[in-house]
């Protein structure tokens, strides 16, 4: 019985070290996001759009160096803090050094505390950590290092924008905040209040809750409380079946106003809500796809949706990972050690491909870059889902809190 | 007072959804003294069906079709899969099933991919009722009450008023004895299997489209069943009507009212600690009803199971 | 009653020490060697994180079959002693003075008691009946404990966990912990010990009770053994080892969250454990080892690990309702008679073929899945080291017929196997 279950762990294991020994002139970027399991559709248009991208970017312009190529190698988190754990340990095996990661911020903190402590105890394989999506603030604040690096906005700088938009609209005065009971809901609900006490004192509270994540049925007693409560704005940072499940219960239960969210778009939820969102749903987010900021983008968006008809185009921000990174090896000279590419990042200053500037804060980490509030609208050039549905940007923030503090203190190779 | 109103329309709502899963459930278990963890799955199927029909036939067609389907899934699980581990025991049993609800909803997501589904109610229902201090009632709900209150009432005649619920209700007690007077037995146990499961594709398809279609939708409501029929005593069909309701209702009530922690405790005589981010307690102090609407069931069920094994209104222990 | 529970076991324990625990002496033996090597074959840090995975996992596996194979109690919330162990450990990490005085190989004792400590409060009520009570109580308790998880955020950490760094702990004769590879050796000194532990314990009196009370608790009652103290010793025992688990979890990736304790968890260990077997002792190491390698390795390969395992298992419940070590004990009368040889060749013909066929029809399987979700314009797909363009009929054909052919020979050859089988398994000379 041992034997066997030896033969069986050795064609394994080697199964699974042997199977990427492939050719020398890639640099490979992990992408470790759930690929299986109830947020995998998240997960793999994320992939799509990262494989997209360092095809389109990089590749086709002849790579990076000496014709280097970007590979994007996936990874399965299944979204569990454990499973990036020992993907993350693979992936280094593997020999890679870069690490793309933004599902969850859970995930995050797991895996930017491990390649801390990796980085530390190994200095001779450290790698990078490109987080494109998790917006827990403390990622660039009290749990920064040097080996990770933020390109969306994070939560505080998104409210912040959020905020503006709620205080330059006279008709809000009662203004209702729900979200999931987690760290990233509760990081949302401490900003809005926060922000709305400085900039409008004048704007109230009526609700201000959380509600267990990814447990709740049905909705409709909290959107009676939010009816009730004579609320002329909802604020809410839900996601998923909780964004869906939430705002559909609110709208169908008569209220009117806007509903300003944090991502209540694709991945199946533009299309849920149709019709019913037009008018309501507002969200908080970097880079415009409508109206179309220059040719160049409504290129590469039809060139996407063309590769990938069922997919969306949902984290633009993708693009300024490759772009970005593309950028720091070259001018760093070289992929294989990440300190000089991670000190080339570091203060960098882009143009993205959905216009304006990006500027990677060097004290933090934290990318500085255009915020817009848009509006969930049929009257889109580029839609989400396939649905006729898409969003629109109605505000611009220009290079939203860049001059931010942070408690991040930073210690460097 | 109008939201209690309001409230008590909603909780009603959730229970009889509850109800119209338990009762599948309760009755399988009385008969067979299995715990069918994909049940929920079934009704998950359900809604999938129905929204699957519904793109090609329309809503109503998918309400009379798919559970239908799915009854007739049920009957082959029971007739090529239960049965067979059946001979093993209980444990194996229960993980059958188990491993069955992994199964489905993989498969599910096969099919129908990982997003949610834009299944919707249909044209004709999507109105309001009435509304209650601007409240609105949207009349799926309506149609979803009376929709389960008529299944109830149909389950409740079939059982006790009819030769084939005597049959059933007799081979609840006495199989053998039953058996012995001539009639089919397992062929029996097929038909309840297959009754109990369309009853939950029954309540898929008229859920999908107000708690929507999408892989988890099972896993979501799961474990919520066992806690209803156990609650409301295994195997009693009144009881689950109870324990469903009750549930709807506690749910509802405790989400609606932001009840706090605090004012019980100081209520009860205690102190807050000072200050309060920096004590052990502080979330303790911190709970709020809504934060802990949706576990409430699973604290009643404990607490019934210590001092109440058989449930509400069972007659025998689980 | 419980008296007597309580002062037996040190007369027997002894007598068993000098009789039966000499003969099985050997596997232990040989496991512990193959501890030791196994890191010189696989080098790669990977590797040993997936080691690492597997042991601990191994540990969990055997805590949960004291309950449900030794004692017959279905838990559906089993991952809660485990989770609430390695918080413990988290937490003791992260008390800095207290730490510094600890070496780390003592730590998993700590989440061990925390795991029994736990087990001892639950168990208290939840032990009184065993079958569908138990059960539900365990999943009322799971459901509760993984729903404070996010409430009680000064214990659990909310939703992102809680972290803490090994490497801060006594420095145990010079070693750190900062290497993985110090760390497994850690962990596999844990696995003998506690899998000993956990051998010598269904080995006492009070083990054998637990299968007397799980066969047939009246008559358990009517030997003069109360079948929920029985219950009782055993949930703890096993509360004790399932925290040992966490403790290892906690040491081996420094962080632990919601997902440690929720019924996610729960059910997998249950399916891990079933899966190798309930009915033998190395069942669920059995289990462990092929259900990591399946959740860690082909989900690298492909992203319908999760159905292949789905069906895996139900058809494991269904016609092998012993396991994977059920299977494998299958064949020691067969081996006895030494007449093992003789099976090889009609298992090749049938089990080969019918392998083929399965492989087949997962290639079936992985084709469709490609056809629907892959991108527009995207036909090639690699399968089995071979690519192909999944849009031409070409591939179909041979994988239909590549699954009907190896079906059909093994629906051919299953009654000469099945006559090898009996020929086998009839000592010569019998009648038959």
């Amino acid at each position: 019985m041992r034997t066997k279950t030896m033969l069986g762990l050795t064609t394994a294991l080697t199964l699974a070290v042997s199977a990427f020994a492939a050719g020398a002139d890639t640099i490979k970027i992990a992408f470790i996001d759930p690929l299986s399991g109830p947020f995998a559709g998240t997960g793999t248009n994320g992939l799509h759009q990262y494989e997209f991208a360092a095809e389109e970017l990089v590749n086709k312009k002849g790579g990076v160096l000496d014709g280097d190529m970007f590979e994007i190698v996936a990874f399965d988190n299944k979204i569990s803090p454990k499973e990036s754990l020992i993907q993350l340990q693979v992936a280094i095996d593997q020999g890679i050094r870069y690490i793309a990661q933004g599902n969850s911020s859970g995930v995050a903190n797991a895996l930017t505390e491990a390649i801390n402590k990796h980085n530390r105890r190994n200095p001779d394989d450290r790698v990078l950590f490109l987080n494109y999506s998790a917006v827990d603030p403390a990622l660039t604040n009290d749990k920064c290092n040097f080996w990770h690096f933020r390109f969306d906005a994070n939560a505080d700088i998104k409210m912040d924008a959020l905020t503006d938009s709620i205080v330059s609209n006279d008709e809000i005065e009662k203004v209702y905040i729900i979200g999931q009971d987690y760290s990233f809901g509760k990081a949302v609900a401490s900003a809005a209040v926060r922000y709305l006490g400085e900039k409008a004192p004048e704007i109230e509270i009526v609700g201000n809750e959380l509600h267990p994540i990814g447990k709740v049925k049905d909705f409709t007693p909290y959107s009676r409380k939010i009816v009730a409560s004579g609320a002329d704005a909802v604020i809410t940072g839900n996601w998923g079946a909780d964004m869906v499940g939430l705002g559909k219960s609110v709208l169908e239960n008569g209220f009117t106003g806007p509903i300003y969210t944090y991502y209540a778009a694709a991945d199946g939820i533009t299309a849920a809500f149709g019709d019913a969102g037009v008018g309501s749903l507002r969200l908080v987010a970097e880079g415009q796809l409508n109206p179309p900021p220059n040719d160049r983008a409504s290129e590469y968006i039809q060139a996407f949706k063309a590769k990938y008809p069922d997919g969306n185009l949902s984290q633009a921000r993708i693009t300024n990972v490759i772009e970005m990174l593309a950028k720091a090896i070259n001018e760093a000279g070289t992929a294989d050690d990440v300190v000089p590419v991670a000190y080339a990042l570091a203060g960098m200053e882009h143009e993205s491909l959905w216009g304006g500037n990006l500027m990677m804060r060097e004290s933090d980490h934290q990318l500085i870059q255009n915020v817009h509030i848009m509006e969930h609208t049929s009257d889109v050039v580029h839609d989400h889902d396939n649905s006729g549905f898409g969003v629109k940007v109605v505000k611009t923030v220009e290079m939203a809190a860049a001059d931010s503090p942070t408690t991040c203190e930073m210690r460097r190779p | 007072m109008d939201l209690i109103l309001v409230n008590l329309i909603d909780g009603l709502v959730t229970g009889l959804l509850l109800f119209m899963l338990s009762a599948g459930l309760t009755l399988i278990f009385s008969m067979m003294g299995v715990l069918n963890f994909a049940h929920a799955s079934f009704y998950m199927l359900g809604a999938y069906f129905a929204f699957q029909i519904s793109l090609y036939l329309g809503f109503w067609m998918g309400l009379l079709i798919a559970p239908l389907v799915v009854g007739v899934l049920g009957a082959g699980v029971e007739r090529y899969g239960l049965r067979r581990v059946h001979q093993y025991g209980h444990v194996p049993e229960l993980i059958f099933t188990f491993g069955l609800a992994l199964l489905i909803e993989e498969l599910v997501q096969f099919i129908w991919g990982k997003n949610q589904m834009p299944y919707a109610t249909p044209e004709i229902l999507q109105f309001t009722a009435f509304s209650i201090a601007g409240n609105s009632i949207p009349a799926y709900k309506i149609f979803m009450i009376f929709i389960s209150i008529a299944i109830f009432i149909g389950l409740l005649y079939v059982l006790t008023r009819t030769r084939v619920g005597m049959i059933i209700q007799a081979a609840l007690t006495y199989p053998k004895t039953v058996e012995a007077l001539g009639h089919n037995v397992p062929l029996i146990f097929m038909g309840v299997f297959g009754v109990g499961t369309a009853l939950a594709g029954v309540a898929g398809v008229i859920a999908g489209p107000v708690l929507g279609t999408f892989p988890g939708m099972a896993f979501v409501l799961g474990s919520i069943v066992f806690v209803t029929i156990v609650i409301g005593g295994l195997g009693s069909l009144w009881g689950a009507l109870v324990a469903s309701l009750l549930i709807g209702w506690i749910t509802t009530f405790s989400k609606a009212y932001n009840l706090r922690m605090e004012d019980l405790l100081t209520w009860l005589g205690f102190t807050k600690p000072e200050p309060i981010w920096d004590s052990a307690w502080r979330d303790l102090w911190s709970i709020t009803s809504p934060q802990i609407a949706d576990i409430l069931p699973y604290i009643l069920m404990v607490l019934i199971l210590i001092f109440r094994p058989y449930g509400l209104f069972g007659k025998r222990d689980a | 009653m419980t008296d007597q529970l309580t002062t037996d076991p040190t007369k027997p324990a002894q007598r068993i020490g000098a009789g039966s625990l000499t003969v099985p002496l050997i596997p232990w033996v040989l496991a512990a060697a193959l501890l030791m090597v196994l890191p010189f074959i696989f080098t790669a840090n990977s590797a040993i994180t997936i080691m690492n995975q597997m042991a601990i996992t191994i540990i969990f596996a055997l805590a949960y079959n004291m309950l449900l194979g030794q004692g017959g109690m279905l838990s559906f919330g089993h991952a809660v002693y485990a989770g609430v162990g390695g918080f413990a450990c988290v937490h003791i990490m992260n008390m800095d003075d207290f730490f510094a005085q600890i070496p780390l190989p003592l730590l998993p004792i700590f989440g061990g008691l925390m795991g029994m400590g736990l087990a001892t409060i639950v168990g208290a009520f939840s032990t009184r009946k065993a079958g569908t009570v138990f059960a539900m109580i365990s999943l009322g308790v799971g459901e509760l404990i993984a729903a404070c998880s996010v409430i009680i955020v000064a214990f659990f950490g909310g939703e992102e966990g809680i972290s803490g760094d090994r490497t801060y702990g006594m420095p145990f004769f010079g070693v750190e912990f900062l290497q993985q590879i110090e760390v497994y050796y850690l962990i596999a000194a844990w696995l003998l010990i506690s899998a000993a532990l956990m051998y010598l314990y269904s080995r006492t009196p009070l083990g054998r009770m637990a299968n007397a009370v799980r066969d047939n608790p009246e008559r358990a009652e009517f030997l003069g053994y109360s079948a929920r103290w029985v219950r009782f010793f055993s949930f703890v025992a096993s509360g004790f080892f399932a925290g040992v688990a966490g403790a290892l979890f906690a040491i081996n990736y420094e962080i632990l969250t919601e997902e440690n304790l929720n019924t996610t968890q729960s059910g997998l260990i249950l399916l891990a454990t079933f899966l190798g077997g309930v009915g033998f002792f190395f069942g669920p190491i059995l289990g462990a080892i092929v259900f990591t390698l399946v959740q860690t390795v082909l989900s690298l390969q492909t992203e319908l690990w999760a159905f292949y395992l789905g069906i895996v298992f139900v058809v494991t419940v269904m016609f092998f309702p012993g396991g994977l070590a059920g299977l494998l004990m299958m064949h020691v009368p067969a081996m006895r008679l030494g007449k093992l040889g003789r099976l090889g060749v009609p298992y090749l013909k049938t089990l080969g073929s019918g392998a083929i066929g399965c492989l087949g029809a997962a290639g079936l399987i992985e084709m469709t899945f490609h056809l629907r979700h892959a991108s527009a314009g995207d036909h090639s797909m690699t399968l089995f080291w071979i690519t192909f363009d999944s849009h031409t009929i070409l591939p179909w054909i041979v994988a239909i017929a590549v699954t009907f052919v190896g079906l059909g020979i093994a629906r051919r050859t299953a009654p000469a196997l099945a006559e090898a089988w009996n020929e086998a398994n009839t000592p010569d000379g019998a009648p038959r």
